[in-house]
């Protein structure tokens, strides 16, 4: 099995024409394009059953309630979770992050404990934790990389003396390397340590279960995986979600408000303080039942494929101009490619694409300190998605030289 | 591909391959300032030797798209024997150019007539920057970077 060939048919914003090209959205990793049909049931729910969800006892409020229950249990199947209780609603998964940094860190993180990250972690895998390092004084501690661009394990027993979380991507969104999560979570465990994923460029791309991942907590974000912006998950296990105190306070997440104090929510409300925000839920589920419906391991096998592709083409007829960043063959990473071409700057490189309504992202991908250890600013990065086929890789191939005509030196 | 020649003049290209002034003059004696743009990653570094208030010298290091690249060697190349003063209303100049909403460009210190005497000359090419309003910070790095280094010497 494969994809259907007509699948770009199902995203409107992939027919639009740009500078009179027919648009080339190569900037997956950044945000995905949406189907139709997250689009429609967004505008149906607010059509047809928009109330404010929980507590409402008349009909439609019931039905929304409904609705994004179902989305919660809808993810909840998608990763492999236990319970739907243990899906969490956030913004996004950097707030999935700080939820967790705030909460979890808030409690359990001392001066003489350690939380291991590593080189290739995004912003948001990094900055909640020195942001909360710098009020409790705890050492973060980072997994160096091998240099064709995976985590360098052969350290890592020393690495996890003392550790109390271990927080690592399950994939780089700059090298697309996939990491061993498995590996890393057992040995977390085995040094008494919790297992934070970075799920943000896994989920949309691999058939994710989180219980073989044998992991204990999973940030992800909905706008990465055909659903809208404005929606993110945690996912946790119940125990140690229920051991954790509330990180946002307000309505939705209480049972009981005394003058004295108040008495936290169940799961998986206790962390989902306000009005949620419940089209963008909604949305989400459909964009699962979407995901879904392709098959993921179909979704995955189309990756490979094409990163394959990609990594052909580009370095045939390129060969020593180009560089692409991260591990050489597909089965060990996701369809990102970082790409140096010549002396080219990235942002030159992408301004060149855009006249030829190819959509690629130039800069550092919210991974700074993984920047320094490429030792460059910036790179230029096209990533991959359901709806991408050789063509977009041809037309991205195609639009190389010309940049370098105007720019090498 | 249209638009790209309104971005990419031939003089913008030219500074950008063969970019004028490039270096580090010794610091201390001259003078050090740095610039960063944190949403590409670009940084210039600019060493430049102050003499009864004119540059003397100014040197250029750094990486950068072509762009910035090239904005700050037609600056480097402006500003050479210049006086802080004249440097200054150049920069004002400059800022206007590339600005899309001029108003808001140094409320407190609008661009008079008295800031016309040098005209922009090769500068302008960088005008068809403003069509592409992501890159505006790009041509702008040096040019701020250059400011705030003179105000550090409170001249
Ligand atoms: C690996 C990784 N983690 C976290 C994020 C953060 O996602 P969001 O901005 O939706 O919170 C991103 C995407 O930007 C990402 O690529």
């Amino acid at each position: 099995m494969s994809l259907p060939p007509d699948l770009k048919s199902n995203f409107p914003l992939l027919s639009q024409t740009i500078n009179g090209h027919q648009i080339v959205y190569l900037d997956s990793a950044a945000s995905s394009q949406k189907p139709d049909v997250v689009i429609e049931t967004m505008n149906d729910y607010y059509r047809t059953i928009n109330a404010n969800v929980h507590r409402g006892a008349y009909q439609i409020a019931a039905q929304a309630t409904e609705a994004m229950e179902q989305a919660r249990a809808k993810l909840a199947t998608f990763i492999g979770a236990r319970s739907a209780n243990e899906i969490v609603f956030t913004k996004n998964a950097t707030e999935s992050f700080n939820l967790i940094a705030r909460s979890w860190g808030g409690q359990n993180l001392g001066p003489n404990d350690v939380v291991l990250i590593s080189d290739m972690e995004h912003h948001a895998n990094i900055v909640p934790w020195q942001i909360l390092a710098a009020e409790k004084g705890f050492e973060l501690r980072w997994i160096p990389l091998t240099p064709d661009g995976h985590l360098d394990l052969s350290q890592l027993d020393r690495l996890l003396n003392g550790v109390k979380m271990v927080s690592v991507t399950a994939m780089s969104n700059v090298l697309g390397t996939l990491n061993p999560i498995r590996e890393i979570a057992d040995k977390a465990h085995s040094a008494g340590a919790l297992m934070t994923v970075d799920g943000s460029q896994y989920v949309p791309h691999l058939p994710t279960d989180v219980m073989e991942l044998g992991v204990d907590l999973l940030c992800f974000t909905g706008h990465k995986m055909c659903g809208p912006t404005g929606i993110g998950v945690l996912w946790g296990r119940a125990e140690l979600l229920d051991a954790m105190p509330p990180f946002l306070g307000g309505g939705e997440m209480i049972l009981d408000v005394r003058r004295d104090g108040f008495t936290p929510n169940e799961l998986p409300h206790k962390f989902e303080a306000g009005t949620p925000p419940i089209a963008e839920i909604i949305g989400l589920g459909a964009a699962v039942d979407f995901l879904d419906s392709l098959g993921m391991n179909e979704v995955r096998q189309h990756e490979i494929d094409l990163t394959n592709y990609a990594l052909r083409v580009l370095n045939d007829r390129y060969g020593e101009e180009i560089t692409i960043h991260g591990p050489s063959s597909a089965s060990e990473r996701g369809g990102v490619l970082s790409i140096q071409y010549r002396d080219v700057h990235p942002h030159d490189l992408s301004q060149v694409l855009d006249q030829r309504g190819i959509c690629i992202r130039a800069g550092h991908h919210c991974a700074k300190p993984l920047m320094r250890e490429l030792g460059v600013g910036a790179t230029a990065r096209a990533s991959l998605y359901v709806y991408n086929d050789q063509a977009d890789i041809d037309a991205l191939a195609e639009s190389l030289a010309p940049a370098g005509e105007l720019f090498a030196r | 591909m249209s638009g790209l020649e309104d971005l990419y003049k031939e003089i913008i290209l030219d500074h950008y391959r063969s970019p004028r002034h490039r270096g580090e003059l010794d610091s201390p004696p001259a003078h050090k300032a740095e610039g960063f743009n944190p949403l590409c990653g670009d940084e210039v570094l600019l060493t430049f030797a102050l003499e009864d208030d004119v540059i003397q010298e100014l040197l250029i290091s750094g990486q950068g798209c072509s762009i910035s690249q090239a904005s700050a060697s037609m600056m480097s190349a402006a500003v050479q024997g210049k006086s802080v003063e004249e440097v200054r209303k150049l920069t004002r100049q400059f800022k206007v150019m590339m600005s899309i909403h001029e108003e808001s460009i140094g409320a407190e210190d609008p661009p008079s007539e008295d800031d016309k005497p040098f005209g922009l000359g090769d500068l302008e090419a960088l005008k068809g920057v403003v069509k592409f309003p992501v890159r505006i910070k790009c041509a702008t790095l040096s040019w701020n970077t250059l400011l705030t280094g003179l105000d550090e010497l409170k001249v």
